[in-house]
């Protein structure tokens, strides 16, 4: 007990020296916060007091300069330059801006219609929103408004970066532009990054820079400055660099681009260059194209709205958001289909006498006096119609719908831009489902040759045309790195085809281009180590009356143009081992063989020389045609490679 | 020794215990809490229902558990403290299984009309317990390694759930609170001296190795601890509140702008004005005159806490006040230090001021275990 109560008594006692020390520790941090609150609010009041009533230190933002974008051999196709911009604030101005504009207007030319437009801004905006009086200045001007800067209250001359288009129109369609931040933008992104806010910051609309803005922006940085009641910069306090977009490099290739854009030239026409064995999508060219600088300056009403008004429509991408009926083109798809089915083999033979009737409706072969026996190889050579409709009564359309899909016609393929079209690949749940119908025979007879419901995209034909010649389940890519990373190649499934069946729809395709009675015959190249497969198509945009065909069928030439063909041509090359697939749309070009096949062997050509296709590639009665068409174009020629880096 | 082995006929009894609590503490408190009611009424631009109104019936609810806690006897607490510190550490895991997400980090555990907040109750808990094993363990044992060891763990281990939400002010507080505990406990000042020791050693260490070939962290580790140090090096992140905190605070002057008229306050600069920057609207609008009185009242509550425990013989009892303000002291001199650009920016809140209910709850209830403590003392 006795020791109990010694204990205790420690206990007590060293917690009464413990609890001391630490009511002087408590004391000592105590009296440290007083100390700094004295330093703070009496020692250095005055200080804080003018911070405060000066209101003093603003965040101002550095938009980050956005990421390059590059084509596959490194040639910057969408980039950033310096851009001059002066602009004026109302307050600073002190609230009376047209003398500023007037002195203003001595420096840099002011249209009078210009100087209305900004007044009646100016009156519409708050009195301290900065608005840009001129954009795009020459270092010249630009430096004059500087030196001037003292007369000329609230104008301030600023630099920043703006997005230019070196390849203009070219790539257009693939790249998109990029346009101010509207709010309808801002409406659709859930924590918009403050930078969206600033007057002059652009996004991408469509295309490749509006799916990877997130990726091209970039980070922005910030400044910390002092201002004085009047709003005027002091001093930077502090600065924090944003960081620059991703480089996105494409898949595509400036150069045979640009080539691909000057073959169309003003044909309203869409053409698809797709490696075959890694999908690299190294052509998507829509023509006519736009110039898309315009619209990063904001484009004028009267340029807008020709290109609205224009038939040949240039601001729709008809590379992967126009569909049209491939015609022709879709005969290896039913062809397969139907080899696969077990039902026909390479020796079943149709015999064509130039019609056939179904129920009571007659379908006609494109060759008014038929073709007679057909084999499979010939059916595609001499794209022989009524093959197709004895064929596809045969295996009926689930089985030809199923081998669209499976060749890329009617599924989307995810692709970086805007509007990708999904196409349509028809059967009974299809029709079942969208118009509430039962499937026809007649349906199934317009689908076989590409016509009726079958509808494909320029790029679903390419990726068909890429897995023909493949075997495997090629998917299309744009985007080859990003910030030199580059981007994974998707393995290719083996499609599981028939090796047999595909290597005869191969022949096939062979024989239309260098058969004796090749529809496309007339496009070959000559050149037996390019040696190219293709198929031709020509899709009708009407139907022919009764009454027109028995007043005999009209030439195209003698319709007006949007009711003419389109003209369709798929093609791969070499054809014993296939590197480029390319397709090429004519929109109511006429003959898939005449309209199509030229521009699309052309573009093929340029791919595999990588230059100007060689005139002796080409049979000889076209080479002069060739070379003239050469001669005329503008074509772009980048800087050659340093010396330094090319062997002698 | 027990707490029944003391003459406990004079320890008051029923109702009139009510004579005996520590009632300079309750007017203390309510002081300080007026200041707070003051304080969001201005932020809230002259509004009361906006936080002002809600705040005054927390408060309110807060004194009255104050009250309930003060009369239950001072055995119960040290009976129960074990339980309450498991039950609270596995609320903690619970909260990292089930947890909401709460700005940015998981700390809310939802029971339907209740929002748990687990790692404030730990505060409460981790207290209770480390006084009870103090109480327990003969004096001689408390500076053995082993004996130091096991409430080590038991502050480490809620600690570590609790910086796994993440939230490193509260982290911070529990080691703190628990450190000086155990620093009361008279546990061996060497033991103190070593691991402060190891802690600058550490630090040392860590910042002079940057740049050598032997560097401790990554680089982007460095930079996180450089606008940890100096907040200028981030503008647009903690930096840039700090920086117009300080401001506010320092325009202040002798007697500041007056009541509702600060005006740094005022604009929108802080996002949270009315918790963890209340400190900066006080001392704007009130001045040095009103920031160092909330500054005394603070240490008189600590003083009379102190007081408190100096004189009650029954070591639980002083161990569990001394716990407990220890606890809101950590409270009030981090939040002020941060404020002041003292300490590197922590969330936590000034204690009985900012805007919360939870926490305010927590405090006032802890409170009560110290006028528990404070009524059932020994004489």
């Amino acid at each position: 007990m006795k020791k109990v109560e010694r204990e205790t008594q420690d206990g007590v006692r060293k917690l009464g020296r413990r609890g001391l020390l630490l009511a002087g520790i408590q004391l000592g941090v105590v009296t440290t916060l007083a100390l700094r609150l004295r330093s703070m609010q009496l020692e250095h009041a005055e200080e804080y007091r003018m911070l405060a009533d000066g209101n003093s230190i603003k965040i101002r933002l550095l938009p980050p300069a956005r990421g390059l974008i590059h084509d596959r051999n490194g040639l910057v196709i969408a980039g950033n330059e310096q851009n001059y911009r002066v602009t004026l604030t109302r307050e600073e101005a002190g609230g009376e801006v047209e003398p500023v504009l007037r002195r203003l207007s001595r420096l840099i030319p002011i249209s009078e219609a210009r100087m209305a437009e900004l007044l009646e801004e100016f009156s519409r905006r708050s009195a301290i929103t900065p608005i840009v009086i001129a954009d795009r200045l020459t270092w010249e001007q630009f430096g004059s408004i500087a030196v001037n800067a003292p007369a000329l209250a609230g104008v301030t001359p600023e630099s920043g970066l703006s997005r230019a288009y070196p390849r203009g129109g070219d790539l257009a369609h693939v790249m998109g532009y990029v346009g101010p931040v509207s709010d309808y933008d801002l409406s659709k992104i859930e924590d918009p990054d403050p930078v969206l806010m600033l007057p002059e910051f652009q996004l991408g609309k469509i295309g490749v820079e509006a799916k990877l803005e997130e990726v091209l922006r970039g980070r922005a940085g910030a400044r910390r400055v002092e201002v004085n009641s009047a709003g005027r910069e002091m001093r930077e306090l502090g600065r924090q660099e944003g960081e620059q977009g991703a480089t996105v490099q494409l898949t595509i290739d400036a150069r045979l681009q640009n080539y691909a854009a000057q073959r169309m030239g003003s044909e309203s026409a869409a053409a698809v260059v797709m490696d075959v064995q890694t999908g690299d999508l190294v052509t998507i060219c829509s023509s006519p194209s736009f110039d898309p600088n315009k619209f990063v300056r904001g484009i004028s009403g009267p340029d807008y709205r020709a290109l609205m008004n224009h038939d040949h429509r240039p601001l729709a991408d008809k590379t992967v958001q126009g569909v049209y009926p491939p015609g022709s083109t879709f005969k290896m798809v039913t062809l397969l289909a139907g080899l696969e089915s077990g039902l026909i083999n390479a020796n079943s033979r149709f015999f064509c006498p130039g019609s056939t009737e179904v129920g009571g409706r007659r379908f006609h072969c494109w060759r008014r006096g038929g073709h007679g026996t057909m084999n499979a190889i010939q059916s595609l050579e001499q794209s022989c119609d009524v093959y197709y409709y004895e064929l596809s009564q045969r295996i009926g359309i689930d089985r030809i719908g199923a081998m669209a899909r499976r060749l890329g016609i009617g599924v989307r393929h995810e692709l970086p831009m805007s509007a990708v079209a999904e196409g349509i690949a028809p059967d009974r749940d299809w029709k079942r489902q969208r118009y509430d119908q039962a499937w026809q025979i007649g349906d199934s007879l317009n689908a076989s040759i590409g016509q009726g419901y079958v509808l494909a995209s320029p790029l679903q034909l390419a990726v068909m045309t890429a897995r023909i010649a493949s075997g495997r389940a090629v998917a299309p890519r744009l985007v080859r790195a990003i910030d030199g990373v580059p981007q994974p190649i998707p393995e290719a499934a083996e499609l599981g085809l028939d090796r047999t069946n595909l290597n005869l729809a191969r022949a096939g395709m062979e024989a239309v281009m260098n058969g004796g009675q090749g529809t496309a015959r007339r496009s070959r190249i000559e050149r037996e180590e390019w040696r190219m497969a293709g198929k031709t198509g020509t899709s009708q945009v009407r139907n022919i009356t009764a009454a027109e065909r028995a007043r005999g069928v009209v030439s195209n030439e003698q319709l007006p143009w949007n009711r003419r063909d389109h003209a369709l041509f798929v093609c791969y090359a070499p054809y014993e081992a296939p590197r480029y697939a390319v397709s090429v749309v004519v929109e109511h070009g006429g003959g898939g063989s005449t309209a199509a096949a030229p521009i699309a062997r052309d573009i093929l050509l340029f791919a595999l020389a990588g230059g100007l296709p060689p005139l002796d590639a080409v049979p000889s009665d076209q080479r002069a045609a060739l070379e003239e068409r050469h001669n005329a174009m503008q074509l772009y020629t980048p800087e050659p490679p340093k010396p330094g880096r090319t062997r002698a | 020794m027990a707490y029944l082995d003391y003459d406990v006929t004079r320890v008051p009894t029923g109702f009139r215990k009510i004579l005996y609590l520590n009632w300079p503490l309750v007017f203390l408190l309510a002081a300080v809490a007026c200041f707070g009611f003051l304080m969001l009424y201005s932020v809230a631009g002259g509004r009361a229902e906006t936080w002002a109104e809600p705040q005054m019936y927390r408060f309110g609810a807060g004194m009255a558990a104050m009250f309930a806690l003060a009369f239950v006897p001072m055995w119960f607490w040290r009976g129960v403290s074990i339980f309450a510190y498991v039950l609270c550490l596995l609320l903690l895991v619970a909260v990292e299984l089930v947890g909401d997400i709460g700005m940015g980090a998981q700390r809310w555990i939802d029971l339907g009309p209740v929002r748990l907040q687990p790692s404030e109750l730990m505060k409460i808990a981790l207290v209770l317990m480390l006084a009870a094993y103090y109480d327990w363990l003969p004096l001689r044992r408390v500076s053995r390694p082993l004996w130091v060891l096991i409430p080590v763990a038991l502050i480490l281990l809620p600690t570590a759930l609790v910086l796994k939400q993440p939230d490193l002010g509260t982290s911070i507080m529990l080691v703190a609170g628990g450190g000086i505990l155990m620093f009361a406990a008279g546990v061996s000042l060497w033991y103190f001296g070593v691991v402060i020791g190891a802690v600058v050693g550490l630090v040392y260490a860590v910042l002079e190795s940057r740049g050598t070939d032997w560097q401790l962290l990554k680089d982007y580790q460095y930079r996180r601890i450089d606008t940890f140090l100096d907040p200028s090096v981030d503008p647009l992140g903690a930096g840039y509140n700090i920086t117009q905190a300080q401001i506010a605070l320092g325009s202040g002057g002798w007697s500041g702008r007056g009541f509702m008229q600060g005006t740094q306050s005022r604009l929108n600069f802080l996002p949270e004005k009315q918790t963890d920057f209340i400190f900066t609207v006080l001392a704007e609008e009130f001045g040095f005159v009103g920031a160092i009185s909330l500054l005394i009242l603070y240490t008189l509550i600590l003083g009379f806490c102190l007081y408190s425990a100096l004189s009650n013989r029954d070591r639980f009892g002083a161990l569990l006040t001394i716990g407990i303000s220890g606890t809101f002291f950590v409270y009030f001199a981090i939040n002020m230090g941060m404020v002041m650009g003292l300490l590197p920016v922590v969330g936590s809140p000034l204690p009985l001021v900012s805007y919360g209910g939870t926490a305010m709850m927590i405090l006032l209830m802890g409170f009560g275990m110290v006028q528990s403590a404070h009524v059932h003392r020994p004489r």
